[in-house]
């Protein structure tokens, strides 16, 4: 199966998807490790890919969004964005709306702790 | 050579002339852009952050990673 191939298959097979540096429990870069950090404390369901264990996947996922960056979040086989939107998305409450409207469970007390907590 | 702010702000500045664009960021590697620009109303953020990422071609995550991150922000002028 080609890059294309399995990324397609593991988005659209998978509710929530994150592609990131390293995995949801040992990030290995900060821009993912705050991406898998927001959904761990909303107690998101999602499937971690570890890109740097894959150079094919790692180059694919950009080539598949057209987006230069990792992390790459996917919700419902769409793509979302990476850390700066998923951050801007959390602060706002964009990201609580998402999961609401696409049906995915999380945690909203959480959720709105991490707006209090930044409420500068 | 590392990549300094006036660099990122002129191939910025090369797609969009008249953007209001901050560039942040000294350790030649880490940086923030904010990027206001009259072309992004009514794109979404991914679509707006793709045209930023398209003008800093091939300077994003190079292979000797010369851009390691550029933390973005977009917006239309209010």
């Amino acid at each position: 199966m080609s890059a294309q191939d399995q990324i397609k298959d593991t988005v659209e097979k998978n509710d929530v998807v994150l592609f990131m540096k390293g995995t949801k429990m040992m990030p290995q870069c900060g821009f993912s490790s705050r991406v898998a950090g927001v959904l761990n404390y909303m107690g998101v369901e999602f499937a971690d890919v570890n890109v740097l264990a894959d150079a094919e996947i790692r180059q694919g996922i950009k080539d598949y969004s057209d987006w230069p960056t990792i992390p790459q979040l996917y919700v419902k086989g769409e793509f979302i964005g990476g850390c700066d939107i998923v951050t801007e998305m959390t602060l706002s409450g964009e990201l609580d709306a998402l999961f609401e409207a696409k049906g995915v469970a999380f945690d909203k007390d959480a959720a709105n702790k991490i707006r209090e907590a930044n409420a500068s | 050579m590392p990549i300094d702010a006036r660099d990122i702000e002129a191939l910025i500045r090369a797609s969009f002339p008249q953007a209001k664009i901050t560039v942040q960021g000294d350790d030649g590697q880490h940086f923030a852009a904010e990027v206001v620009d009259e072309s992004f109303r009514g794109m979404n953020r991914v679509q707006q952050q793709r045209a930023v990422y398209a003008a800093l071609k091939g300077k994003m995550d190079g292979a000797h990673g010369e851009l390691h991150a550029l933390a973005l922000t977009t917006r239309a002028p209010e």
